[in-house]
């Protein structure tokens, strides 16, 4: 899971219209939870989501309009402390109570997986939508590793995972729980331990399979007085074995195939492993320019016959100005991988495009992965309000499947570039020298030089020579 | 230029170049030579520095412990080796995922050309087992590479126990940026010009392998170590890769200065480092060890399995633990200490090694010859073939001037004008010569069936010795040739022939140089002479003596003698023939399976080109 999903910093903007809520929602509110999911291996993944929503006077006109649609990428940028701090500013409570109490730089990034991420988004306040409230939504995702984190021990508590313990409620929120995932050990209690037991459990279909949760309500006065604090414990009562962790339905891996400067190939590789269902998924690709795709050789294969995508949008680059942009609508048969790939050309950048570190490579942006993913397990439809946020993270569409996005990796492409240094210089002027030369030794070499004797004497000579030659004697 | 266009000036110039060619190709020549015999002196030499400002001035600490787990691991790993006869693919996996990576494996297989005596195999098939070490945080864009050949033999095991170790010991540190790949490949270089394949999704060498299913980004760098016992006396470092790579200089400072911080000894070449430079004893010493380099690059063979990275441009290198009867020995743990301060300051990389130079030789593990300072060696070598050519053109185009170019006899009669140079009597012997080059390449290989029908022989031997049987059968060409060509004034028709055929070498020569110096430089210090001397005049039989003691068949046996003398372990006769034989056919598989270039590059372009020298001699 953890390598998966790329670190890029993604914003993304959503301008859709949010669900329609059928009651008007409270005019200001905060939400704030934490997911804890222990893995087989003995890591442990944390979610923190907090949602704000306020009222706001913005009256909306008509449907989105698409033309204000944007999408960005950077690549490059790895999330850090400097992320996290302004991020933490937007929270009400900011870091001073609550789940955000947990939020400490130090062990956040001490972990082995960290995303973060920002949504906004109108919300409509009633069924006509005449006036709608804004939702910030953040989330931070960690995992924190037995290998790393816990120096080899499977054992976590809330004081291991962030050395703070959870004390009081923010006191702006209306609602501010703890859940820990206890699915695999809620049927025979000998595995896990969660320390203090749970009052209340929760269960529902999350990801395509029914899961159980311990739910720990820390605006419930009982949870917090008991002990003045919430130190959340989880015991491994028998190890778990150091087993290959379970594959998604849906995942994806990317890479720059071939070798050299001056040709490429771009190979994404989508792995359906569900084992008897089929589905589509959009692959959104934006490939900078100095790549300069060849759409002709994009082959989709998918076990060993060719698979033709059912939409196909495809908007060539223009130097300097904009991407690629290559979007498909493909169908992943069941229980099969399907390779998508296409060649590219490297670009020699004029001298000064290239950034101050050209010998790192270039970064391509991950592709997009969007799928309707089906579910092991038919979920009901729930209503979204009252259900906790991590559920609409998948958000099931019809019961039957969940929605997934999914990023690739970023990639590292070295275009051909000139070594900026002494030598280079040398070579150029060297070259120069040489070309000189070159042409005049051509030049000497393929010529023969005859000496012409000056026409000396003019009009007289010339004469002389017609006597001569009517007398039949050689002329001068 | 002005001196050249000046038709009276011009003409004094060549009188000048043709009475003085002689001994203008002699100083030529000793010049080249004498270069390169300087090199391995002070002036030319220069001391190593550190190029990467990224690895140059950060200090890290080593903490590597993990000595007494390296052994058990290489026990285990013996131990289950030994029981299951081929590497144990699935203890591999168990125990490298229980130190905490991710792991893969591939199989592949190989049908060789031809039995491969040296290696004993012909059909092969293994698995590589590699282990992906996530970067925490980081979005695999890069990674570096640690890998452990393993052959058909249960050598190696020292290694695959410390690559063990040592990725426990990664795992469970927070700073590391790139993700790290550890790869065990079974049949040594096939398993990992295999992987490399496949991770690059290329098939080159018509290799037969599963996809892979994890990958790690851009390879920056990669380190591969060879060791079979549990305490070394020293390191020895392979740089020389296929075609004569070599991997960027940097790479080979950051080796030397961990060897230095752990005090370890260091060898290159198996010589260890002269400390003394200002006597003449040191530079004699490097001398040896950048002869043995020249050779060993020339070969263009990878020695050791970083050789096959350097196509991907991941500069590589090989580490090889060395134990000798010397007193003082070295554990696993300062191994294991420089190999992990190698991968942290890898680590800290921001850009590809680039920095350093890509082109040197190697005198003396912390002395090396830049670009610049070898390459007038060849330039002089090159110079006697277009002094030669510039001579021959003169005479076959200005009549008259080769006449009184020293009153020598033969070819300095008055000529008639340049139009009768009939280029059609060319293009039989070009052609002719040629068609041997290609037959060399493709017969043996191809005839091997047919041979070992008829003869008692194998497939191996058979391909050797067609090659052989192709090679000798060239030298009986000229008496089919010479009755093709039309009848011209015969001199002007051998000398139009050695022109062209100077001009071609010295071409050819150039690009060798240019890409691999030291073949570049081998073939010159040997072709050269005996391809101006030559001409159907004066005493044939030296002339002949002559050529084909410096045919390129020739070199390589003599190249053979030469390194196992410098190694300081001779060969006899007998011996050397056998490892002829044995390095002609370890040339024509190395070209089938990793793509070696040395053999096509002998029977296409070299070869046909000495045999129109052969031609020239045998003119009537």
């Amino acid at each position: 899971m953890a390598a998966a999903m790329p670190l890029a910093l993604v914003v993304l903007l959503l301008l859709g219209p949010g669900g329609p809520a059928l009651a008007e929602p409270p005019r200001d509110s905060l939400r704030e939870e934490l997911v804890i999911t222990p893995l087989p291996s003995g890591d442990v993944a944390a979610t923190f989501q907090f949602r704000t929503r306020w009222d706001s006077e913005l009256q909306r006109k008509g449907d989105t309009d698409h033309y204000f649609l944007r999408y960005a990428v950077l690549p490059r940028e790895v999330v850090c402390t400097e992320n996290l701090t302004p991020w933490k500013k937007l929270l009400p409570c900011s870091s001073k109570a609550g789940l955000s109490v947990l939020l400490k730089a130090d062990r956040l990034f001490h972990t082995s997986y960290h995303s973060q991420a920002v949504h906004i988004r109108p919300v409509c306040r009633n069924t006509r939508c005449t006036s709608i409230s804004w939702e910030l939504r953040q989330t931070l995702s960690v995992v924190f590793d037995a290998f790393i984190t816990g120096q080899g021990k499977k054992d976590w508590s809330l004081f291991r995972m962030f050395s703070r313990t959870l004390t009081e409620p923010c006191p702006l929120a209306s609602e501010s729980r703890v859940y820990v995932d206890i699915t695999n050990y809620s049927q025979d209690n000998e595995t896990l331990e969660v320390n203090p037991p749970p009052t209340t459990t929760y269960q529902d279909v999350i990801l395509g399979t029914r899961r159980t949760y311990a739910v720990y309500d820390l605006l419930d006065r009982a949870m917090i007085n008991n002990s003045r604090n919430l130190n959340l414990q989880l015991k491994w009562k028998k190890p778990p074995e150091n087993e290959a962790p379970l594959v998604p339905f849906l995942h994806a891996q990317r890479y720059v195939s071939g070798y050299g400067l001056q040709k490429g190939e771009l190979s994404t590789l989508l792995y359906n492993t569900h084992p008897y269902r089929a589905f589509p998924v959009l692959l959104l690709d934006s490939v900078p320019w100095y790549l300069r795709l060849y759409v002709h050789t994009l082959t989709i294969t998918s076990k060993g016959k060719e698979n033709k995508p059912s939409y196909i949008h495809y908007q060539p680059a223009q130097d300097r100005l904009q991407p690629h942009l290559l979007e498909m609508l493909i169908q992943l048969p069941a229980n099969s991988v399907t390779k998508v790939s296409i060649q590219f050309e490297r670009a020699l950048l004029k001298w000064t495009e290239y950034t101050p570190d050209p010998n790192h490579g270039f970064y391509v942006s991950p592709s997009v992965l969007s799928a309707l993913v089906p579910s092991m397990v038919a979920a009901k439809p729930v209503d979204w309000e009252e259900s906790p946020l991590f559920n609409t993270l998948f958000p099931v569409s019809d019961g039957s499947s969940y929605f997934v996005r999914l990023y690739t990796e970023p990639l590292l492409v070295n275009l051909p570039t000139p070594d900026f240094s002494m030598p280079y210089n040398v070579i150029c002027l060297t070259c120069t020298v040489v070309a000189v030369c070159y042409g005049s030794f051509y030049n000497l070499l393929t010529r023969t030089f005859h000496i012409e004797e000056p026409s000396t004497g003019g009009l007289a000579k010339r004469l002389a020579n017609l006597i001569r030659r009517a007398r039949g004697v050689p002329p001068l | 230029m002005g001196l050249l266009s000046d038709p009276v000036r011009r003409r004094a110039l060549a009188r000048l170049v043709l009475r003085l060619n002689a001994p203008l190709c002699v100083l030529s020549y000793v010049a080249g030579i004498a270069w390169f015999l300087a090199l391995a002196f002070p002036p030319l030499t220069q001391r190593t520095y550190m190029s990467e400002n990224a690895m140059g001035s950060t200090m890290v600490e080593e903490q590597f412990v993990g000595g007494d787990r390296a052994r058990s691991f290489a026990r285990d790993f013996a131990a289950h080796r030994r029981k299951s006869g081929a590497l144990p693919v699935a203890w591999l996996e168990r125990t490298m995922r229980s130190v905490g990576l991710e792991v893969y494996t591939q199989s592949f297989s190989r049908k060789l050309p031809f039995p491969d005596e040296t290696h004993e195999r012909y059909m092969v098939s293994g698995t590589n087992v590699y282990g992906i070490l996530r970067a925490p945080r980081a979005a695999s864009t890069e990674s570096l590479v640690f890998t452990v050949p393993c052959g058909s033999d249960s050598t190696n095991s020292q290694a695959v126990g410390l690559l063990l170790a040592l990725a426990a010991h990664f795992r469970g540190q927070i700073y590391w940026a790139k993700d790290i790949i550890f790869l065990v490949t079974e049949h040594d270089l096939l398993g990992t010009e295999a992987w490399l394949e496949a991770y690059h999704d290329v098939n080159v060498t018509g290799m037969q392998s599963s996809p892979l299913q994890g990958r790690a980004g851009a390879i920056q760098a990669a380190v591969a170590l060879e060791l079979s016992s549990d305490v070394v006396t020293s390191l020895d470092v392979a740089v020389e890769g296929l075609n004569g790579q070599l991997p960027n200089l940097d790479l080979l400072n950051l080796f030397q200065t961990f060897c230095q911080k752990g005090g370890l000894l260091c060898t290159l070449q198996g010589k260890l480092q002269p400390q003394d430079w200002t006597s003449l004893d040191g530079p004699l010493q490097g001398l040896q060890t950048l002869l043995l380099m020249v050779l060993q690059q020339a070969s263009g063979r990878p020695h050791g399995p970083h050789g096959l990275f350097l196509r991907y441009r991941v500069e590589a290198l090989t580490l090889r633990g060395i134990n000798s009867f010397r007193q003082y020995k070295y554990d696993l743990v300062a191994v294991g200490k420089a190999l992990e301060g190698m991968f942290r300051k890898l680590n800290h990389l921001l850009e590809r090694l680039h920095q350093s130079f890509f082109l040197y030789l190697l005198p003396a593990l912390s002395r090396f010859v830049s670009i610049g300072l070898y390459m007038p060696a060849t330039g002089f070598l090159l110079l006697v073939l277009g002094l030669k050519a510039l001579e021959l053109w003169m005479q076959l185009h200005e009549a008259g001037v080769g006449l009184d170019a020293g009153g020598r006899p033969g070819p300095s009669a008055p000529l008639p004008p340049a139009q009768g140079v009939g280029l059609a009597s060319l293009v039989a012997p070009l052609l002719v010569s040629q068609a041997m080059g290609l037959a060399l390449y493709v017969l043996p290989v191809l005839g091997q069936h047919v041979a070992t029908q008829h003869f008692p022989v194998g497939e191996a031997e058979a391909v050797v010795l067609t090659l052989l049987a192709i090679y000798v059968a060239g030298l009986a060409l000229p008496h089919n040739t010479h009755r093709v060509v039309s009848t011209q004034t015969p001199d002007r028709g051998w000398m139009a022939l050695k022109l062209v055929a100077l001009i071609y070498l010295a071409l050819q020569l150039g690009c060798i140089a240019l890409t691999n110096f030291s073949l570049g430089f081998l073939l010159a210090a040997t072709m050269v002479p005996a391809a101006t001397l030559t001409e159907p005049h004066g005493p044939r039989p030296l002339y002949a003596a002559l050529l084909v003691l410096t045919s390129p068949a020739a070199t390589l046996l003599g190249s053979l003698f030469l390194w196992r003398e410098l190694q300081e372990a001779p060969l006899s006769i007998a011996e050397g023939w056998q490892l002829f034989l044995a390095a002609l056919a370890q040339g024509v598989l190395e070209h089938y399976t990793y793509g070696a270039l040395l053999f096509p590059l002998l029977a296409l372009g070299l070869y046909p080109c000495w045999l129109l020298f052969w031609n020239v001699l045998f003119w009537k």
